[in-house]
Parts: C-alpha cells; sequence; structure tokens
C-alpha cells in the first residue's frame, strides 16, 4: 500500500430517499485500487456496483466514510477540481452507449478534448489517430446512429481513451454485445492494461471477465463479501 | 470548454431540433418584423414632420400675434376695449393667431429683453411668375419664408442679410417654368408680377437661390427680406399709412436657453399683451398623435415578442429533457455547470439572432418595397415623405433587444441543465 494508491475509499456509504423510502445502496464500504492493475466489481443487479463505481469515480459523493484520490481528499475537492479530474484523469465506459446521436463518430470521439478545450485542428489529429486503433477511421464522419452495437462499444471505448486517462471504469462493458464482439472489446481493454500501464475498474456480473482481471471484488446488498474477494491490493 | 466551441455546439444544437427551433424562430420573427416596420413608420413620419417644422420656422423664433393668449380650451377670450385689437381674420393658415400689431406694439417687444430681431410678417400679394418672355403662372408667397428653412432639393436657403432680391421655388414649378432640373433653375432670374393698392401692375426681378420639396404644411415660394420690403414698398404705390398694422411678427430668441427660460421669456411676452407661439409649440399636437400611433403598434410587437418569449422557454425546456443524458454525459466528462448554463443560454440567444435578424431582414426588404410603391402610388401628394425610415441603429438595437428578451427566457431552462446531477441524468431512460 502507500503512494502507488490511486483510490483508497474507507467506510464509504451511500442511500437513496429518505424516512420509509430511504434505501441503503451501499454499507461502509471499503475499496483500494492501486496504479496500473485491473480490478472487476462483481455482483448481482441491484447490489450496488454503478454505485461504488460513480462514488470512487468522482461523479456522486458518498453520505460518510472517507475517499483519496492519488493522495487526494476527494471529499474536499472543489467542483471545479472534481471536473477537472474527470476530464483529465479519468476515462468512462458507461452501461449504455451514450453517444449523442446525429452528431457524428469523430464528433463523439474528441467530446472529452472538446470540454477540455483542446484546439479544433489537434482534436480532430488525436480523433482520427484514434479511431484508426480500433479499425473505425472510415466512419469518423457517418453519425454515430448508424453504427453497429460492437463499433458503437468501440467508439464509446475509444472516447474514454482519447485524454489518456490513468484510470478506466467500465460499467457492463460487454453487457449489450454478443460473445464474439464482447471478446474483441476485453481483449481491447486488457491490452490497454498491459501496454500503457492503465488502471482498469470494470463492473460486470460476467464470471469469465471477471476471471481475466487481477483481482476481484464481491458485492451483496450494498456490502463487499470478504469470502469471496480478493481484498489485498497487488504491491 | 473553449467559448468559440461553446459558441458553435450552441448554433449546431439549435439547428438538430429543426421543426421546433423553426416554430420558435417564427414567433420571434413575428415580433421583430413588426417593431422593425412600426419604428420605421415612427421615424420616417417624424422625420417628414421635422423637415415640415423646418420649413415652417427655425427652433429660435417666436410668432407673436397682438391680443390676449389664444388657449383653445379656454373658449374665446373676452373683449376688453383696453387690450383687445381688431383682427382682421384673413391671415390663414398655421402662423395666424389673435389680433393685430401696431409699431408701438413692435417697439414694446424690441425692448423686450431677450427678443431680438423683432420684424413684422408683411404680406405681400403677387400676381404671377414668368420666366423671361414665357407663360405667366399664378405665385404665392410663404410670409413667414424669411424665418424658415425650405426643404431644399437644390441651391441654397434665402439670405436674410442679402439685399439681392431672392426666391426659393417650389419643385413643382420648376417644368411649367421650363427649368428641366432644379440645378438648371438656380441662379436664374424670374419676374414676379403685382398689382398696388391704386390698380397699378408692377414687376419685380429676383433670383432663383433654391428649389423646395413642394411643403404640406408651409404653402408657397419663399422670398427673403429684400424682396418683401421691395413688393411691399411698390404694393403700398408709395402711400404711407400713419398706423400700419401687421397681423404677425417674429422674433429670434436664443436657441441655446433651457427649456424653462424659453417659458418663462414667452410668460413675460404674454403678460404684456401678446400672444406668442413657437413652432414647436404649433406642431407638438401632430407629433404627440404620431407618438401615440407608433407607441400602440410598438405594443403589439412587444405582446408577440413575450409570446414568443414562453416559446423560447417551453422549446428548450423540451429540449433539456431531451438531451438529459447528453448533459449527464459532459458534465461526467468533467463539462462544468457554469459551461453548461452557458451553452443553453447561448442557444437561446441564437435562436433571437436568428429569430429577430430574419424579421428586420425581411421587414426592411418588404418595407423598402412599399415605401416605393406608396410614395408613387397614394401619397405621391406629399412629396419628400418616406414613410418607412429604416435606421441601423435602431435595427440594431432591436435586434439586441430581442436577444436580451431571448436570453433571459433561456436562463430558467439553462439553470435547470446546469443544475442537473450527471448520475441522475445517466440513469434517465
Ligand atoms: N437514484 C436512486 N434512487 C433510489 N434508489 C437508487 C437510485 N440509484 C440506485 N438506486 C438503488 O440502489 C441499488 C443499487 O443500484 P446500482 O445501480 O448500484 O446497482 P447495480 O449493482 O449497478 O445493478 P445492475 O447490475 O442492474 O446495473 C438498486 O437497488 C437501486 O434500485
Ligand atoms: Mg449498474
Amino acid at each position: 500500500m502507500g503512494s502507488n494508491l490511486i483510490i483508497d475509499a474507507k467506510n464509504i456509504s451511500k442511500s437513496y430517499g429518505s424516512g420509509a423510502n430511504r434505501f441503503d445502496a451501499l454499507k461502509d464500504v471499503s475499496f483500494q485500487v492501486a496504479q496500473g492493475e485491473s480490478v472487476a466489481i462483481v455482483g448481482k443487479s441491484g447490489s450496488g456496483k454503478s454505485t461504488l463505481m460513480h462514488l470512487i469515480a468522482l461523479l456522486d459523493k458518498p453520505d460518510s466514510g472517507a475517499l483519496e484520490v492519488e493522495g487526494r481528499d476527494a471529499l474536499r475537492m472543489k467542483q471545479r477540481e472534481l471536473s477537472n479530474f474527470r476530464n483529465k484523469k479519468f476515462g468512462f465506459v458507461f452501461q449504455q452507449f451514450f453517444l449523442t446521436p446525429n452528431t457524428s463518430v469523430l464528433d463523439n470521439v474528441v467530446l472529452p478534448l472538446k470540454i477540455s478545450g483542446i484546439r479544433r485542428s489537434e482534436r480532430k489529429r488525436r480523433g482520427l489517430q484514434i479511431l484508426a486503433n480500433f479499425e473505425l477511421e472510415s466512419k469518423s464522419a457517418k453519425k454515430a446512429t448508424t453504427l453497429s452495437g460492437g463499433q458503437k462499444q468501440r467508439v464509446v471505448i475509444a472516447r474514454a481513451l482519447i485524454n489518456e486517462p490513468a484510470v478506466i471504469f467500465a460499467d457492463e462493458p460487454t453487457g449489450n454485445l454478443d460473445s464474439a464482439t464482447g471478446g474483441v472489446v476485453e481483449d481491447t481493454l486488457f491490452a490497454l492494461n498491459k501496454k500503457n500501464g492503465i488502471t482498469l475498474v470494470i463492473v460486470t456480473h460476467d464470471e469469465e471477465l471477471a476471471a481475466r482481471c487481477d483481482r476481484r471484488v464481491y458485492l451483496k446488498d450494498g456490502e463487499i463479501v470478504p469470502s469471496l474477494s480478493n481484498k489485498k491490493v497487488k504491491a | 470548454m473553449k467559448t468559440s466551441d461553446l459558441l458553435a455546439s450552441a448554433v449546431a444544437n439549435t439547428f438538430r431540433s429543426k421543426l421546433r427551433t423553426t416554430l420558435t424562430v417564427l414567433a420571434l420573427f413575428i415580433g421583430a418584423f413588426t417593431l422593425t416596420l412600426t419604428t420605421a413608420v415612427g421615424a420616417g413620419v417624424t422625420d417628414y414632420v421635422t423637415k415640415q417644422v423646418a420649413s415652417l420656422g427655425a427652433n429660435d423664433v417666436f410668432i407673436i400675434s397682438g391680443g390676449a393668449q389664444a388657449n383653445p380650451t379656454d373658449g374665446p377670450a373676452e373683449y376688453d376695449p383696453e387690450t383687445s385689437t381688431a383682427s382682421d381674420g384673413t391671415s390663414a393658415g398655421p402662423l395666424a393667431a389673435g389680433g393685430a400689431l401696431t409699431e408701438a406694439d413692435l417697439e414694446t417687444l424690441s425692448a423686450t429683453e431677450g427678443l431680438t430681431k423683432v420684424s413684422p410678417v408683411r404680406s405681400v400679394a403677387f400676381d404671377y411668375i414668368q420666366n423671361g418672355d414665357g407663360t405667366k403662372y399664378e405665385f404665392t408667397a410663404n410670409p413667414a419664408s424669411s424665418i424658415t428653412k425650405a426643404d431644399l432639393v437644390a441651391g441654397e436657403q434665402l439670405s436674410s442679410g442679402s439685399t439681392e432680391n431672392q426666391v426659393v421655388l417650389p419643385s413643382d414649378y420648376l417644368e411649367p417654368l421650363g427649368y428641366a432640373t432644379g440645378e438648371d433653375a438656380v441662379g436664374q432670374q424670374v419676374s414676379l408680377g403685382l398689382t398696388d393698392i391704386l390698380g397699378q401692375k408692377h414687376t419685380v426681378d429676383a433670383t432663383v437661390v433654391g428649389v423646395a420639396q413642394t411643403s404640406l404644411l408651409a404653402s408657397g415660394a419663399g422670398i427673403n427680406q429684400a424682396l418683401t420690403n421691395s413688393a411691399a414698398d411698390l404694393q403700398m404705390a408709395g402711400i404711407q399709412t400713419l398706423n400700419p398694422r401687421y397681423a404677425i411678427a417674429t422674433a429670434r430668441f436664443d436657441a441655446s436657453l433651457p427649456a424653462q427660460d424659453v417659458s418663462a421669456l414667452k410668460q413675460k411676452v404674454v403678460d404684456e399683451g401678446f400672444s406668442v407661439q413657437t413652432i414647436q409649440d404649433q406642431l407638438g399636437v401632430i407629433t404627440t398623435v404620431i407618438a401615440g400611433i407608433v407607441g400602440v403598434l410598438n405594443a403589439f410587437a412587444i405582446i408577440a415578442l413575450l409570446a414568443a418569449s414562453f416559446g423560447i422557454v417551453n422549446t428548450l425546456l423540451m429540449s433539456v429533457q431531451e438531451r438529459t443524458r447528453e448533459i449527464g454525459l459532459m458534465k461526467a466528462m468533467g463539462m462544468r455547470s457554469s459551461r453548461v448554463f452557458a451553452l443553453f443560454s447561448l442557444e437561446a440567444t441564437f435562436i433571437g439572432f436568428l429569430g429577430s435578424a430574419l424579421g428586420a431582414l425581411v421587414a426592411v426588404l418588404l418595407g423598402t418595397a412599399l415605401s416605393a410603391g406608396l410614395a408613387a402610388g397614394p401619397l405621391a401628394a406629399l412629396p419628400g415623405l418616406n414613410i418607412l425610415l429604416f435606421d441601423p441603429a435602431s435595427i440594431a438595437g432591436i435586434i439586441i433587444l430581442i436577444m436580451a428578451i431571448a436570453f433571459v427566457s433561456g436562463t430558467l431552462p439553462a439553470r435547470r441543465a446546469a443544475k442537473q446531477n450527471p448520475i441522475e441524468s445517466l440513469r434517465y431512460e
């Protein structure tokens, strides 16, 4: 442990609603991710996987507990810093594709660069380059809605990678794909992890995908199941 | 996000939902179109009236007549043998009011502090005007022309100091007198015929110094002081009346005086037993009516714009709803709330720009054609009247006003978008 921890969550809890409608989605969860490893968050539907991912990816705030990202207290960060962190350090692959319809593939892919204020010409150069890596160069001018499911997922991964993030958070990256296409997407993610040292946090209920990760954390009803999880962080 | 990207995104987003944008733009279009036309009508008519006022007299002139101040709302003034003077009732037109003035009255006025160049308006009746040996045409001189500024189409204004006999011809005299253009007439000699009180016929020669637009309010040609004097002297046939009377006199005052000082000066002249008016007093009613009509038309345009602003709120609220996930995604990827707010406000402002610019453009194109058509047809009797006068500054003002209205309408949906929690938005089905 120590300085190579990229995410360090201690005893975080999160509940939705209030009063009789109160629902504890996460209960006292402690969870670490080290630089360069691949971690799977596994569990049944509704067990709180997405909730945990959103918290450690700084998309939401826990009700209690402590959260450090790259050694800095994430709960004390200002809105501006949080936005900056997500924009520069994180790449997101959500449970759905979230591609903007009626907008070109290239424009979808370079959205994080546009948000961070990078010049148009530079955006185009980097966008075309990354699309080429995913063999999608010929689709760059096409509308995002015209792509197949597998192509869409590759576009989403390209978008997550374009800002050269330190961590990729992927929520069910293969959930919407057939096994063959899913395999290609998995290979792409793990290749990035091995070659570029990008940290992977993958939310999945697919045991096979979880097995390919360095480490697995099992969630049940908002709590970590210690007997099934490899809690120890690789040094 | 850079501001230029924000702007480009806002414009692109506006065109993403074409039908909805078109309908919103249409509402703004109507407002802008109406406002542009009504302001142009107001400006056109006001401009015309202002020129007419100038042709009636300068803004530093009092028109003074004898007798108590005739106040239209008070009914006729009571007869008082001490102060009332006889009025001949023949002097018609806007310059006539009250009774006659005597030489003594003129002296009293000259002695009044604040009044300079008190001079009686001597009316001269001409029989005809003639160019060389050409046809003789009836000719009327405007008695107040020495104090007026003509709406010139060629040449110069009359010179009050000159000893030369000068005349400014109405433009409809050009063709009959054999001049092809206004420029041809300027500098030419014409003869004016008149009959004196004893029945003798005389002619006076005068130089045409300018040609004026035919005027609605000031009828007749302009003649300068020198010509008035020589013609009036001829008309009296050398007979000196012991007690000459004048319908009106003019006096100048310092035009740079503040309004209340002018009022005080007027009151002083009234206290001395005269009626006094400025040109503005005489035209005040007309301008008030015009302002009223334009105001009512503008009110309709503003109502249209108000309705349009609700259209913008609705359009953008729908747009925010529709793009919930997109907004959530952008925020998840690090777009700050203030930029999201800016994006939607810009979209609203751009819709405002589209509607107002198109509305103003179409109003100018259509209005110019209409104005030309009217000037050639129904309004041909009022030369110099440009019923629609488009002023770039006021058009820019209208566009900016509508963009401001659009911006304000956009703030509600924009705030809603900016406040969205990225997670909630991404869960949104
Ligand atoms: N905004 C919310 N309001 C109320 N309850 C919520 C909200 N978001 C999530 N929950 C609840 O929290 C629990 C955990 O949700 P979460 O999305 O983390 O599950 P998950 O493990 O990702 O499930 P899945 O595999 O189906 O995506 C669920 O029972 C869900 O109903
Ligand atoms: Mg989930």
